[in-house]
């Protein structure tokens, strides 16, 4: 027994490392949990992209449900994200917001006339403040918000195919059965 | 595996240049370093403390001249420091604010700078930034219940080892008044 007991702490030691390397291909180890999930989403007020004298609210955008998506020129990611977007966004059942983060606006329409425009609305934030607000740190970021106002669901890095199918859709789903 | 780069956003664009002023007088004083293959005499042993002390405050100088900033006094430069390196940056976790480039880190202590400005102290900063980027922002995580295995974690460890060992040393005592001598049979681990 003595002579297997430093044998069975490597297996031990084995077994702990392999958990972790399992755990990191399923998580991102950057990613934050938002403290702001199911709590309504903070007060803003920006500018629209194209008609950058309009501004937009929270309170313009509520009684309908909308997908805040956080995206940027600079962003390589957002380019792996965009035709997701593109594909998926009209069958979502939700608006969807494009929000640029940290950008110049010319870069910014450079960017959509060069890759297609999905988005319903566009609004802008050149410098950044009301993202803190939002607990953003990075693009892309993309917040489900519901027609109270409330955020549901918050996805850190590109929407894929895969988190549209196995989360994000779910989450539409079940938001839209509590409140059609 | 929605795996994403850990800094995501561009380059800072003010990015401090490397041919600083300092690192030309750090090359002045490397060539006034003696004959590095000749052995450490006292007065290399000196000129090398001094070398060392003066890399320091470059280094110094250099993190301060990244972001000149309007304080008030020196005793709110001070506190300023000390809050942003108790602080991570969101984005590069490794790294806290007071030394993150990355450009949310930026903005962060902007928005620290502008709460000092309007008088917020250093607990209501903490809770504005937790508010919006969870204890993730925290070097020191509270005390509650989601943090107890992290907080006693060790404790348990701990208290598991000395078991062991107590439980062993238990036994080996007991063995030798039973057998006066076991022979040895080369198993001395």
């Amino acid at each position: 027994m003595n002579r297997l007991l430093p044998f069975i702490g490597f297996m031990l030691l084995v077994g702990l490392f392999g958990f972790g390397i399992w755990w990191n291909t399923r998580h991102d180890p950057n990613a934050i949990p938002t403290p702001l999930l199911n709590k309504p989403a903070p007060a803003f007020n920006l500018p629209k992209l194209y008609e950058p004298a309009q501004t937009v609210g929270k309170a313009d955008l509520l009684g309908k449900p909308y997908l805040l998506n956080v995206f940027a020129s600079w962003c390589i990611e957002c380019g792996v994200e965009h035709p997701v977007l593109t594909a998926e966004g009209p069958s979502l059942g939700v608006t969807l917001v494009g929000y640029n983060y940290k950008d110049a606006p010319a870069d910014a329409k450079n960017w959509l006339a060069r890759h297609g425009n999905p988005y319903d609305l566009l609004i802008a934030d050149e410098p950044g403040q009301t993202a803190i607000d939002f607990g953003v740190y990075g693009a892309p970021e993309s917040f489900l918000i519901d027609a109270k106002g409330v955020i549901r669901y918050k996805h850190i890095g590109p929407l894929t195919q895969g988190v549209v199918a196995k989360e994000l859709k779910p989450a539409i789903a079940a938001m839209l059965k509590e409140a059609p | 595996m929605t795996r994403h780069h850990p800094c995501r956003s561009p380059l800072a664009g003010d990015a401090p240049a490397f041919a600083e002023p300092g690192s030309q007088q750090t090359n002045v004083w490397l060539s006034r370093i003696p004959n590095p293959v000749k052995r450490a005499s006292p007065a290399s042993g000196l000129l090398r403390v001094i070398f060392v002390v003066l890399l320091t405050f470059a280094g110094v100088a250099h993190a301060q001249a990244i972001e000149p900033m309007p304080f008030r006094d020196h005793a709110q430069e001070l506190r300023f420091q000390h809050l942003t390196h108790q602080l991570r940056c969101p984005m590069c976790q490794n790294e806290t604010l007071a030394d993150s480039n990355a450009p949310i880190a930026r903005d962060l202590r902007n928005q620290i700078f502008r709460m000092m400005q309007q008088g917020k102290s250093d607990e209501e900063i903490k809770q504005y930034l937790v508010a919006r980027y969870s204890d993730f922002v925290l070097y020191d995580p509270p005390l509650k219940p989601g943090t107890w295995l992290l907080w006693f974690g060790p404790l348990l460890v701990l208290c598991g080892g000395t078991g062991v060992v107590l439980a062993a040393i238990r036994r080996r005592n007991r063995g030798d008044s039973v057998a006066e001598a076991p022979t040895d049979n080369g198993d001395d681990w």
